[in-house]
């Protein structure tokens, strides 16, 4: 095996096989106690689970291509802020895009609202939460951004010399793109696609949140039955299942990623701007689409988190409510000295402290990992799919593992006897670790996507030329690869400060985030509760907007 | 031969990291203290709460740290005991509910301490009578109702179950899943206590012909469905706490004159939660005090605006506002501890059938 592979292996090993091994073993013994009507209910819930998670990512892949487009070849006006639209609701809890859509969409929801004025109708037109449109769209609205980004840089990298001798050779637009532009953009369009549909097909917020009851995927299930039943058997069982899947989605993408053609050379360009009168319409409802699918539910959030609703109780379709601050000045007092009180800089600076150490530890992981694979020898042909399990995974199962793996000692004759005191599920580093499971998958693909575009002669000459392997790195890679870094290190980013899978089940109230305080106020009625919320979801936004236009900012300085 | 070198450092830093992070962080809280300052941990739910003045003052009496572990909802935090009890995690667990309760007792969690404020307790909640599981609060499970929006409608709110299957009720109503959802399953428990079993099918058959909204969880339905949350949602009835009213009036950005909302005191399911010694705890004598204190009047007159719960001590006195807008149900629901984990699954199977699809 190469080595530089063996980090992430060994990292997986411990952080994720581990875990999971255990858990799965334990639960997995009794399995002759699960009753038939289980597996009656499994076949509903696996073809709803492939259905939902198809049609979401083929959703996905056919609204963030022209998009990919527009970010990677044209240049508009408010592009640095658009860009940075797109990657935010990806980190952001389900709660909160609920909230959001609900916001919007919502029975009492701006649309509705002005379709009912304006119709002069008793009961809303728009049925959408609770609908198989509302989990579709929301997966739409969480994933795009992974086709926007990986498809994106690949479709900037493209020489453009290659479509521009077709159309001199007679080949019409539309079969430039055919025949020349996707061919070469399979390997990022393939991962970005594979990606989307592993977040969809373990999908659990949003299938409860905006799906409502009636639906249930794999991992919803998992959870019901871990949570609630305590019927961990049956979680196993279904964990194990959603595992295969995963693993047959894997093997088939390295499968088909191999078989395509050579890598070529990359020619970073300069975007253009539209010239005719014709592209600049496209850009435009392009760029329109853009803000109506973005912008609207994610103001709708900032938006809520000033206005106060509560002064005009029993005229409530009565507009015009009262701006206010209050939410925000009241998350810096502890009103009712609560021991868990979460003042708004501590939990951002949690936040963003797991955030960068995941970056960091999933970069140092990923990158050496991707180089490996790259050219992959037998072995690492053999693990490639294996690495990828993580996305996977249900995150219920994994979080029991920790907690089955990680409650005392990993090597307990170091610390004999200390038991409780010094398990490693105490330590807080536990929750950057879990993130970078998560992340490292979508680090290493990412890179992988992006490596594979390197020829091997650009080091190969660099090397003969007389480069010491750190120059033929910085010199070839670094200058080909830091765009493909960067979105990765973005990626792992918004993993950990979204926070979504594993880290939820193993959250330190001693170090609480931003998402932990929005969850806390959200467990109690009352308007302030809702109203500290989506000021604390606000917050979470804006910093996270802010730290992703500025990683990119740094991106496009350090290029030219 | 450089890249074996790299490679090596790099795993060397990240087993350190690993090493230092299972020694280093303990230590740390060790050396901070005193030498005879000992931890106690708490493994509890997301919902605990309790203000920093009363849990200090236990902290100073007993020279002791507190830790709590806050895991997840009711079930989720009890299932962690339950897996983890051969290395428990923590020295106490609070939060385990009448619904959970045989669960917890048949996984043999908890050690039996007989404390001496349980002599106060009414006995209506002392459901364990070996006293591995100790009472500590209650609270009734009820429909709330928007009242203002009944007052537009000049209609009053619903005095019965039997009236929610009016027509003047059809679609006014969400309830959250029973299985993912602990008021939600309490209002099930509550109309298979009036209706018995199978007749509470029977009444869901009609409440599902009566357009009731069935939602994954509490913050749903009342933060997106219910109409007189700030959500502001298309339902003026939702299954909440009867203690929730008294948290609109508190919680209300700008001071009222009244509760927006009121609890139907009929059909409410009475929750008691609990709190034990999980076996094989290193700090039994610590833990005895942690429970007193729980019961002690201190910590009961401080749950009921910190958790919205009431205290089992009949000692404890009320806070006013508390007082003023929660109210307890004169007839609750409450089948036995038994028979609720009996037919949990059963149940819930049959009630998902019959609504959901």
């Amino acid at each position: 095996m190469k080595l530089r592979l063996l980090p992430a292996v060994l990292f997986l090993g411990i952080f994720f096989f581990l875990p999971l091994g255990r858990i799965l073993a334990l639960s997995l013994a009794p399995l002759s106690q699960l009753d038939a009507a289980l597996f009656s209910r499994l076949a509903d819930v696996l073809r709803f689970t492939f259905f939902q998670a198809a049609a979401s990512s083929l959703l996905t892949v056919l609204f963030g291509l022209p998009l990919a487009f527009l970010f990677a070849r044209v240049d508009f006006p408010l592009k640095p802020f658009l860009r940075t639209l797109t990657a935010i609701p990806f980190m952001l809890p389900t709660v909160v895009v609920a909230a959001a859509f609900n916001a919007l969409l919502g029975p009492r929801g701006w649309f509705n609202l002005a379709l009912m004025s304006a119709l002069g109708l008793s009961q809303p037109p728009i049925i959408f939460l609770g609908t198989l449109g509302a989990i579709l769209a929301a997966h739409v609205f969480y994933n795009a951004t992974i086709v926007i980004r990986l498809v994106g840089n690949a479709w900037a990298n493209l020489d453009p010399r290659l479509g521009q001798a077709a159309r001199s050779l007679g080949a019409s637009p539309a079969s430039v793109f055919w025949q020349v532009t996707l061919p070469l953009l399979r390997p990022a369009l393939l991962a970005a696609t594979l990606l989307v549909f592993l977040f969809d097909f373990t999908s659990y917020g949003v299938i409860l949140l905006l799906g409502g009851p009636k639906f249930s995927t794999i991992e919803v299930e998992i959870a019901l039955q871990a949570l609630q039943m305590l019927n961990l058997p049956a979680a196993a069982l279904l964990s194990l299942i959603q595992l295969l899947c995963t693993l047959t989605f894997s093997v088939l993408y390295t499968r088909s990623l191999s078989r395509l053609a050579a890598p070529l050379k990359p020619v970073p360009q300069t975007p253009r701007r539209a010239q005719t009168r014709l592209e600049r319409l496209l850009v435009a409802s392009l760029v329109c689409v853009l803000l109506m699918f973005y912008a609207l539910p994610l103001l709708a959030l900032p938006l809520r988190s000033i206005s106060r609703l509560e002064a005009q109780r029993g005229q409530r379709t009565a507009s015009g409510p009262a701006l206010t601050l209050e939410y925000y000045t009241e998350l810096f007092i502890n009103r009712r000295g609560s021991i868990f009180y979460i003042p708004p800089a501590t939990a951002a600076r949690n936040s963003l402290a797991y955030a960068g150490l995941t970056v960091a530890c999933s970069l140092l992981l990923g990158f050496p990992a991707a180089q490996a694979l790259a050219r992959p020898g037998r072995l690492e042909k053999w693990l490639d799919p294996l690495l990828l399990l993580p996305l996977g995974a249900s995150a219920v199962t994994l979080g029991l593992g920790y907690l089955l793996t990680f409650n005392r000692p990993l090597v307990p004759f170091l610390v004999p006897g200390r038991g409780l005191a010094l398990s490693f599920l105490a330590s807080p580093l536990i929750v950057p670790l879990a993130h970078t499971t998560i992340a490292l998958p979508f680090v290493i693909r990412s890179l992988q996507a992006a490596l594979a575009t390197i020829p091997p002669r650009y080091r190969e000459a660099a090397a003969v030329l007389g480069a010491s392997p750190w120059q033929v790195w910085w010199q070839v890679d670094w200058k080909i690869l830091s765009r493909a870094l960067v979105s990765a290190g973005a990626f792992a980013f918004t993993v950990s400060l979204g926070e979504f899978g594993a880290a939820s089940l193993l959250a330190r109230p001693e170090y609480p985030t931003l998402p932990t305080a929005i969850f806390r106020f959200l467990s109690q009625p009352g308007g302030m509760n809702y109203g500290q919320a989506l000021a604390m979801a606000t917050i979470l936004m804006t910093i996270t907007g802010l730290a992703i236009g500025l990683i990119e900012k740094e991106r496009v300085a350090g290029e030219f | 031969m450089k890249r074996l070198l790299g490679t090596l450092s790099l795993l060397t830093l990240f087993l350190a990291a690993c090493a230092a992070s299972s020694q280093v962080l303990p230590s740390e809280t060790e050396a901070a203290a005193s030498p005879a300052v000992r931890t106690l941990t708490v493994m509890t739910h997301d919902s605990f709460s309790a203000s920093e003045a009363v849990i200090a003052a236990f902290e100073q009496a007993n020279q002791v740290n507190l830790v709590f572990l806050k895991s997840g909802d009711a079930g989720a935090a009890l299932n962690k005991a339950i897996l983890s009890k051969d290395a428990p995690l923590a020295d106490v667990f609070y939060g385990v509910d009448n619904t959970f309760l045989s669960r917890a007792l048949a996984a043999g969690v908890f050690e039996a301490y007989n404390a001496p404020l349980l002599a106060d307790v009414p006995i209506e909640f002392k459901l364990d009578p070996q006293n591995r599981a100790l009472p500590v609060d209650f609270g009734d499970v009820c429909l709330n109702y928007d009242k203002a929006w009944f007052d537009g409608k000049k209609m009053p709110g619903p005095a019965s179950l039997d009236d929610l299957l009016k027509p003047e009720y059809r679609g006014l109503l969400v309830v959250e899943n029973p299985a993912t959802s602990s008021p939600g399953l309490a209002f099930l428990l509550a109309t298979i206590q009036k209706y018995g079993d199978p007749g509470y099918l029977e009444y869901w058959r009609a409440l599902k012909a009566n357009d009731v909204v069935v939602v994954d969880g509490w913050e749903t339905a009342y933060y997106t469905n219910f109409s007189a949350s700030s959500g502001r949602g298309p339902q003026p009835l939702v299954v909440s706490y009867a203690t929730s009213p008294a948290a609109e009036f508190i919680f209300a950005p700008s001071p009222l004159a009244d509760a927006p909302t009121a609890s139907m005191l009929q059909g409410c399911f009475r929750q008691v939660e609990f709190v034990g010694i999980l076996k094989g705890s290193p700090n039994r004598a610590l833990a005895e005090k942690f429970i007193d204190f729980m019961l002690s009047r201190a910590f009961q007159e401080d749950m009921p605006l910190q958790m919205f719960v009431y205290p089992v001590n009949p000692q404890a006195a009320l806070p006013a506002d508390f007082a003023r807008f929660a109210r307890l149900a004169p007839n609750p629901a409450s089948l036995p501890v038994d028979e609720i984990s009996a037919n949990r699954e059963k149940w819930l199977a049959a009630w998902t059938e019959v609504v959901l699809h």
